[in-house]
């Protein structure tokens, strides 16, 4: 597939020093944060709204609609949410070790737009490296009069402070975040107000977006609005960052647009499945999602829509793929596990939910597992996710909690038999 | 409370002046106590609340909801092996195993000489080089047991001043998740983030 890139263009083409300031400017860089300063916040977020594009960080939300939603009250504030923990995503890595300047770049365009002097990069504390790449290009862009007081030569004022994570997952979810910066525990905020935008860090209008969202930014501006939507597939526009991992010949992060199979992403572009092994299910979009599975979903078009209707999502685009010999009851306890191990505790559903799923999990797994325990599963998750839903229906303060559902509805759904083959013999059914 | 050299006071006073509110400086000045002593002492974390302005319960209370502040020592080399999914898939838990067997200790634990620490981390956004795991959250992709031991040899033998992604990927790693392209010469020098503004980078070549 060779279809045109936008966020990962400039490390394809030049791969040695996509990250430094000099190659950045050479190839058409900060032009639009140029362009930006002169222009009014109605313009900016008209701009943004009619290129249609949505949120990267999961929950596909429209950047301009998320923007025109600000408070009137002042300051405001930007977050870039750089927090990326989700098993299976490791794109925002590779755009902030790689293109540092471009996110910079989408910052300033962002600020501009939402009348923002103090911006907040969040990196995960796992991501040394990328957040030192960032700082660095931060600083340079102070030096060029980029950033600080006057951007520009203008009289606007933008301060960008980089600040690291320290190991929650939990810390992604927005209001979460703002918390953590506040220098408080990492909880999710109850909601209403349901929008940051409306009130958000330091009780001020805050917008929050994901590294993807405002890497894509400056070709928005760049190349137009129109040439943004045409690369995409009807309301998925632009490009998309997929994260294939799992048992694929070729993992990697791959710059798509929309509406391509499931078939053509993991048997072409990430190279199918290695030793003659075959598919058996697939994550499309993330440790929270429901899985898919072969024939059913394999000829889907990959877009936010389609993968609604069938009962999943596109999440943060991580798609992990798994082979005939993976134990599906192992692989579900590892992404519940995940779940259990981030909760932060502060609703009982989910703080004892999930601990509840990944114990009943283990014993299944370990050839423990009673006869009742695929509905204990069910009822233990029903009233994590009321209903068992989807989306969800929430009970709890944020979605963490139902996430640790999917897998669970997941393999009763599709592989009960393997399920019960552990109950009834005792072992594990693929070991042999 | 007693104060940390001039040096670090110095940069506590830079991180706290950038923030429009003293308390957010709480978690990068938890990384200032944790390079000043290898881990969160009662006197770190005093001088943390002292500065900010928030009691030593707050700052606890804080510090003990991230994985990464660490409350006791966990050795001068702390290993991260990712078990998530992705990581699973690809034979992380026969790596953890490996790294048990060869540090010679349970995940969560420190050798007896305090050299080296190991644990078992969920995602560090490394899966499409999986198995992935951390020194000092310096990463190393596509490992696999026999690399991991060899791994933990090398760091009882050759005992590196500072921990560095690149030398340690092209020693004991395999296949990244993305290109790398370039290679740095700086490092990690404890169980904490190498990074410019905590004052914890160093360069590996000097
Ligand atoms: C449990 C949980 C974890 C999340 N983790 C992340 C994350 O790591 N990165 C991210 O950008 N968004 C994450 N989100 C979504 C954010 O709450 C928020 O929607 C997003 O950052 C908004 O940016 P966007 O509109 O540009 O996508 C998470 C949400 C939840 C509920
Ligand atoms: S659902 Fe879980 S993670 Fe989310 S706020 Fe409640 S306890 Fe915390
Ligand atoms: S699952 Fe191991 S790095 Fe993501």
């Amino acid at each position: 597939m060779n279809a045109p890139l936008l966020v990962t263009k400039r490390m394809v083409e030049h791969p040695t020093d996509s990250h430094t300031l000099e190659r950045y400017k050479a190839t058409g860089g900060y032009a639009a944060a140029k362009r930006a300063v002169s222009m009014t916040r109605d313009e900016l977020v008209e701009a943004v709204k009619s290129s249609g594009l949505l949120g990267r960080g999961g929950a596909a939300f429209s950047a301009g609609l998320k923007w025109s939603f600000l408070a009137p009250a002042r300051p405001a504030y930007l977050v870039v949410n750089g927090d990326e923990s989700e098993p299976g995503t490791f794109k925002d890595r590779q755009l902030l070790e790689r293109d540092p300047h471009q996110l910079i770049e989408g910052v300033i365009i962002t600020a501009i737009a939402n009348e923002v002097h103090h911006a907040f990069i969040y990196i995960r504390g796992e991501y040394p490296k990328p957040a030192r790449r960032v700082q660095q290009a931060v600083e340079e862009a102070y030096r060029q009069g980029y950033l600080g007081q006057g951007i520009f030569n203008t009289d606007f004022d933008l301060e960008v402070i980089v600040h690291l994570g320290a190991g929650a997952y939990i810390c992604g979810e927005e209001t979460a975040l703002i918390n953590s910066l506040e220098g408080l525990r990492g909880e999710p905020r109850l909601k209403p107000p349901y929008f940051p935008a409306a009130v958000g860090l330091y009780n001020k209008p805050t917008i929050v977006n994901n590294v993807e969202t405002l890497s894509n930014l400056p070709h928005i501006l760049n190349d137009g609005v129109d040439a943004f939507k045409a690369l995409g597939h009807e309301a998925d526009t632009g490009t998309f960052l997929f994260s294939v991992s799992g048992h694929v010949e070729k993992p990697g992060n791959y710059e798509l647009p929309h509406g391509l199979t499931w078939r053509e992403l993991i048997f072409d572009v990430a190279g199918g499945i290695p030793n003659g092994r075959k598919l058996k299910t697939w994550i499309p979009g993330g440790a929270s999602a429901p899985w898919f599975v072969p024939p059913d979903h394999l000829d889907l078009p990959i877009t936010k829509d389609d993968t609604a209707k069938a009962g999943s999502m596109l999440g943060s685009g991580a798609v992990v793929v798994m082979n005939d010999s993976t134990c599906v009851v192992r692989a579900a306890e590892r992404v519940v596990r995940f779940f259990a191990h981030e909760s932060c505790g502060q609703c009982t559903p989910c703080r004892e939910g999930t601990s509840w799923l990944e114990l009943i999990l283990r014993r299944i797994e370990s050839g423990q597992g009673r006869e009742v325990d695929p509905d204990l599963l069910l009822d233990v998750s029903d009233n994590i996710s009321v209903g068992l839903a989807w989306p969800p229906k929430m009970t709890t303060i944020c979605p963490l909690g139902p996430s640790a559902v999917s897998p669970i509805i997941s393999i009763i759904k599709y592989f009960k038999d393997e399920v019960m083959a552990h109950i009834h013999d005792g072992r594990c059914p693929l070991i042999a | 409370m007693s104060k940390w050299p001039e040096a670090t006071e110095e940069r506590a006073r830079a991180i706290i002046a950038q923030y429009p509110n003293r308390r957010s400086a709480v978690m990068p000045l938890l990384y200032l106590a944790m390079s000043e002593e290898g881990y969160l002492t009662e006197a770190g974390m005093a001088r943390v609340a002292e500065l900010v302005g928030i009691t030593p319960a707050q700052v606890l209370s804080v510090a003990s909801f991230y994985t990464m502040y660490k409350l006791e020592p966990v050795g001068r080399y702390l290993i991260s092996c990712c078990t998530s999914i992705s990581c699973m898939l690809l034979g992380s838990d026969d790596v953890l195993h490996a790294l048990e067997e060869e540090v010679g200790v349970a995940s969560g634990e420190v050798d007896s000489e305090g050299l080296i620490g190991l644990e078992h981390a969920e995602c560090i956004g490394a899966c499409g080089g999986a198995p992935a795991m951390q020194v000092n959250y310096e990463l190393i992709e596509g490992i696999n047991p026999e690399k991991a031991r060899q791994l933990v040899e090398w760091l009882r033998k050759a005992r590196p001043e500072v921990v560095n992604t690149d030398e340690m990927q092209s020693l004991f790693g395999g296949r990244p998740s993305f290109d790398w392209a370039i290679t740095e010469d700086v490092g990690a020098v404890g169980p904490y983030p190498a990074y410019e503004p905590f004052g914890t980078v160093r360069s590996s070549t000097e």
